[in-house]
């Protein structure tokens, strides 16, 4: 299986199947919190009871971050790889070929929602999984309230709706770019398929920009 | 109606392949708008001959749009402005009096400069070379339908087999990659029964051979398909993943 290192088309084959595993991520982790704007209750016997410490989670939490490092650590193979190919001369009359602005900036985006990830894992995923793992003072088995704490800032919902917008960027590109690379379009399939993308990419970053913005006004835990 | 028209153009400058370029800006006047764009530089290159310079080098073979011989990176377009034609279809009446025109050679590592706007595209022969045939053995003519194919399977493939190998979709691309030309070049043997014989192989060893040479990975930017004089479609890409992974999986 080395073709999937030494090859182009199987490095991008790599980024392809980890990209679409981790839109099927995102569709969960989506999902669960819409919860939240119903009801914290059901949102914390979830986080506690269905994921939490158990040994499924940790092990869906290691698959989740193999997917993460693998998808990144590609991107930045193939990125470097790339510039090299592209040669040390730059044209003086750049670019004026049109082609949508995030499939030229898939790095850039990815970048950017690296660094949210960071951001991210430590606001709620170090505070809830990762302390009790490690048996840490000041575990929080009260998730939704934890999320209620942190979105009742204005600059954390702010920061959290411009990756919103970066990941839809990223995935309108992103998906059927790695269906093409897995070889699955062709001239029919290609219009279907971007439609597909942009829904899918709509749905979920509108899912998580409409919770943050709901904890934020208050619009959460509706029935209690 | 066509005028006559005062320009500018800043050209690429390269003495050799390791030797640094600059650019060197001319001015022209009274070009016709009816000429050609080469026909431009031919009267440029009259013009730096006659001041006893050194002519501008470029690439050109049947100035009607075939060969695939023309490259230039013309005001940040391979083959210009106009969408589905080579440099040499490109005509002056697609700019103004006063315009300064922009003229590099096609950029990429794959693609080596070898003087002013000449580059190396050996690589693509060295690609066709690695597998974009079919091995028949000579003899007797099988007649021509003894193989039914159907009618979209041959317009597909003749679609693809358009392609002239000209570079631009290697141009055109921010990673150097040359996916269209050998995902047409794939295309247009895979789609057919002739060609089918060989697939996996072919598409194996095109694809190394391309790698091997450094062009980049495709992102499917789709910059390619957009500047492609020929309109090769990007539909090829997938064909051409498809079949690579396919031939891999098989191993």
């Amino acid at each position: 299986m080395s073709w999937l290192i030494k090859s182009s088309i199987g490095r991008k084959f790599v980024q392809s199947i980890s990209g679409l595993f981790l839109i099927l991520f995102l569709l969960f982790h989506m999902s669960m919190n819409v919860v939240l704007i119903f009801s914290y209750d059901t949102y914390n016997f979830l986080a506690n009871e269905i994921l939490g410490a158990n040994w499924w989670a940790i092990l869906g939490t290691g698959v989740i971050a193999l997917g993460f490092v693998i998808h990144i650590l590609y991107g930045i193979i193939l990125t470097l790889q790339n510039r090299k190919a592209r040669g040390k001369d730059k044209y003086a009359s750049s670019s004026k070929t049109p082609t949508t602005w995030s499939s030229q900036n898939m790095f850039v985006l990815g970048l950017f929602l690296f660094l949210f990830l960071i951001l991210h894992l430590y606001q709620m995923w170090y505070q809830m999984q990762f302390k009790e793992l490690f048996m840490m003072e000041g575990a929080r088995h009260d998730g939704a309230q934890l999320v209620a704490e942190v979105f009742s800032n204005l600059w954390v919902v702010i920061v959290y709706v411009i990756a919103f917008i970066a990941l839809w960027l990223h995935l309108t590109h992103g998906f059927w770019s790695a269906l093409h690379t897995a070889g699955l379009n062709n001239t029919v399939w290609m219009k279907r398929i971007k439609v597909l993308g942009n829904i899918v990419s709509t749905v979920i970053s509108l899912g998580f920009i409409i919770v943050a913005i709901a904890m934020y006004l208050g619009y959460s835990n509706l029935l209690g | 109606m066509d005028k006559d028209i005062n320009i500018k153009v800043k050209v690429w400058r390269q003495n050799g392949p390791k030797e640094k370029g600059h650019f060197e800006t001319y001015s022209l006047e009274k070009i016709s708008q009816g000429s050609s764009f080469l026909e431009m530089l031919d009267i440029l290159n009259e013009q730096l001959i006659n001041e006893g310079k050194d002519p501008v080098v470029f690439d050109h073979d049947c100035r009607e749009g075939i060969c695939g011989m023309c490259s230039l990176y013309i005001n940040g377009h391979p083959h210009g402005p106009d969408r589905g034609i080579t440099t040499c279809q490109l005509h002056m009446r697609r700019f103004n009096d006063g315009d300064t025109i922009t003229v590099e050679p096609w950029r990429s590592a794959g693609f080596p400069i070898i003087k002013d706007l000449i580059v190396d595209r050996t690589a693509f022969d060295k690609i066709i070379q690695a597998g974009g045939y079919v091995s028949v053995n000579t003899g007797g003519i099988p007649d021509a339908n003894a193989i039914p194919i159907p009618r979209d399977d041959a317009e597909m493939a003749m679609d693809a087999a358009a392609c002239i190998g000209c570079g631009a979709c290697v141009a055109a691309c921010k990673n150097g990659s040359a996916m269209l030309f050998v995902s047409a070049k794939v295309s247009q043997l895979a789609l057919l029964p002739q060609g089918r014989v060989e697939a996996a192989r072919r598409a194996k060893s095109m694809v190394a051979k391309m790698d091997e040479l450094g062009f980049g990975n495709c992102t499917n930017t789709g910059a390619c398909e957009v500047e492609c004089p020929k309109n090769i479609s990007i539909t090829n890409i997938a064909r051409l993943n498809r079949e690579f992974l396919k031939a891999k999986f098989r191993d």
